[in-house]
């Protein structure tokens, strides 16, 4: 049997991590077939039509759709897994509120947040925030599981063009009422998916001085985060928390200024690919993990950074 | 309004994990344990709600070895007014857990059934869309902020793009978010308290659900280890490494 892909996108478009979706989805069985849930959506399953890895389309539109209420996408997709041998999604919060919903109908132990696909029953996923990863086979007929988008490649998106199906929606899910959403409007990354974080810590010793990641942030194009320390300390909001109790982050660079590295912290950060760590104390635990250590004080240090990378013709955005 | 509040017993978070060296799991023995963070979010939202008059009760459970009623101790010095301990030994999969919180919730019929977005151990992030799955019943995951009018909640949901807020009406699930709040801390006077409080115990046999994992662990290791790093000498060393060793600016 195939396996069925669920894309996520706003009704206009593919959000980027169904991509990324779709690769590990085609390393299960190259039978992929992907599911469109939404409303006016007719471009967004276009554009899935012709990601090469994907065999067919189905689509599903109602006005209920419109929001991606968990409640009423869970239906479908358990309709249409009669005739696939996996349910596949993205681990963000779309797939995260979505996937278990799925795979309790389907009386199916869910394997969560994988990292490497090993065989079509057995993967691998991190756990402890990352601190040991498990190789997990799943026993059930049905297998329904999350991918870490971070992990996998985004598949080719043009070449393809596979049939788009419709398919019936479901009844609506009446006790769910979506009332707005608010997306936060910056010109920064997500800290989720941004190339670059720049990450302050108690040693930033004020609100204040986070004016210094920010423009550092602001010079490299980086989210912004903060340590669990910086952030009980009130210097900025927990949304930009990183650790085990805040966001993962997988940058290609993560520069962890006056963060000390606490255990939850170092569990968020440390599969960045290059991490450079500034901190005056020369036994902290963040160096057992930096690529570049600098020991340092930081408020002489970044205005020094800030002039160095002044200096350079071009900056890698 | 009664509030059910699901709390799970997790190695503490701030203790370094160390994998057994057979590759059988990680190592729980002299381990710190605690209640799982965004728990302690879910137990005091349940609190609140109920200090502010909107909440008649606040019943608090949980699932696991007998060690496992000291998060139901915790939550009972900390407001919530009685427990429930399910009593089971091994490895429960979410799946498992939300069958046996439907036997519990079929039996307590509470109005609301809060609990911790995920939990820091398995990382499954299920239990709660599982439980609202079999219940039938709305889900309001990823909660930051909760308002209760009535008979339904409005929920701000933390979601990738920024914030979403929905309406769901009552009986219903939330899993609880880090920023809902802020937990208290358990006075000595309210921890001597607790210890009178009723906890009933449940054998998770009784409630008739097949807990057998579906879910086989073929090993767990340790992630693989960072190359050792350098330490350069100053900024400007460090920005040429990174613009032409690491090529990453």
């Amino acid at each position: 049997m195939a396996v069925l892909l669920i894309a996520e996108h706003n009704n206009k478009e593919l959000r980027p991590f169904t991509l990324n979706a779709a690769t590990a989805a085609s390393q299960i069985d190259s039978d992929l077939h992907a599911v469109i849930i939404g409303q006016n959506s007719a471009d967004a399953a276009k554009q899935l039509s012709e990601l090469p890895v994907v065999k067919k389309v189905l689509s599903v539109e109602g006005a209920h759709y419109e929001n991606f209420t968990a409640e009423n996408f869970a239906p479908v997709i358990v309709k249409l897994a009669e005739n696939y041998s996996h349910i596949v999604c993205s681990a963000n919060t779309f797939g995260k509120n979505l996937m278990p919903r799925i795979a309790a109908h389907l009386d199916t132990s869910q394997v969560s947040d994988i990292i490497k696909v090993i065989s079509p029953d057995t993967f691998l996923r991190p756990i402890y925030a990352g601190n040991a990863f498990a190789t997990i086979k799943s026993n059930d007929a049905k297998k329904c599981v999350t991918i870490r988008p971070t992990s996998f490649d985004p598949c080719e998106s043009t070449g393809g063009s596979a049939p788009i199906e419709k398919v019936d929606p479901s009844e609506e899910f009446s006790n769910t009422k979506f009332i707005k959403r608010e997306e936060i409007k910056s010109d920064r990354p997500e800290l989720g998916t941004a190339r670059i974080v720049v990450s302050g810590g108690r040693g930033m010793q004020s609100g204040d001085n986070f004016k210094l990641i920010t423009e550092i942030a602001d010079k490299l194009g980086a989210a912004i985060g903060a340590s669990r320390a910086a952030v009980d300390a009130g210097y900025i909001s927990n949304d930009h928390q990183v650790g085990q109790t805040g966001k993962v982050v997988v940058p290609d660079l993560y520069i962890a200024i006056g963060i000390s590295g606490a255990i939850q912290h170092l569990a968020g950060m440390k599969e960045s690919k290059v991490i450079v760590a500034i901190n005056k104390d020369g036994e902290a635990p963040i160096f057992s993990v930096a690529d570049y250590g600098l020991e340092a004080d930081l408020f002489e240090a970044i205005p020094q950074f800030m002039d160095e990378l002044n200096k350079l013709n071009t900056i890698q955005k | 309004m009664k509030i059910l509040v699901a709390v799970k017993r997790v190695i503490d978070y701030n203790v370094q994990i160390r994998v057994k060296e057979d590759g059988t799991g990680v190592v729980t023995d002299n381990v710190k344990m605690s209640t799982n963070p965004p728990d302690d979010n879910a137990i005091e939202e349940a609190v609140k709600i109920k200090e502010a008059g909107k909440a008649t009760e606040v019943v608090a459970v949980t699932v696991g070895e007998e060690k496992a009623q000291e998060t139901v101790r915790k939550a009972l010095a900390v407001g919530a007014d009685r427990g429930i301990h399910v009593k089971v030994d091994g490895i429960l999969e979410p799946l498992a857990v939300s069958k046996i919180l439907q036997k519990i919730v079929d039996k307590e019929k509470p109005d609301l059934v809060f609990m911790g977005k995920q939990a820091i151990d398995d990382d499954c992030n299920q239990t709660g869309q599982m439980l609202s799955a079999l219940l039938n019943w709305p889900q309001a995951t990823f909660a930051s902020k909760i308002d209760v009018k009535d008979n339904k909640l409005e929920v701000t949901r933390e979601i990738d793009e920024g914030l979403e807020t929905i309406e769901i009406n009552v009986p219903a699930i939330v899993t609880c978010d880090l920023r809902l709040n802020e937990p208290r801390y358990a006075s000595l006077p309210n921890i001597m308290k607790a210890k009178k409080k009723p906890i009933e115990e449940i054998a998770a046999t009784d409630l008739g659900v097949d807990v057998s994992p579906r879910l086989e662990q073929i090993k767990v290791e340790e992630p693989p280890k960072r190359k050792a790093g350098i330490k350069v000498a100053n900024v400007a060393e460090l920005v040429q490494k990174l613009k032409n060793e690491a090529k990453v600016i």
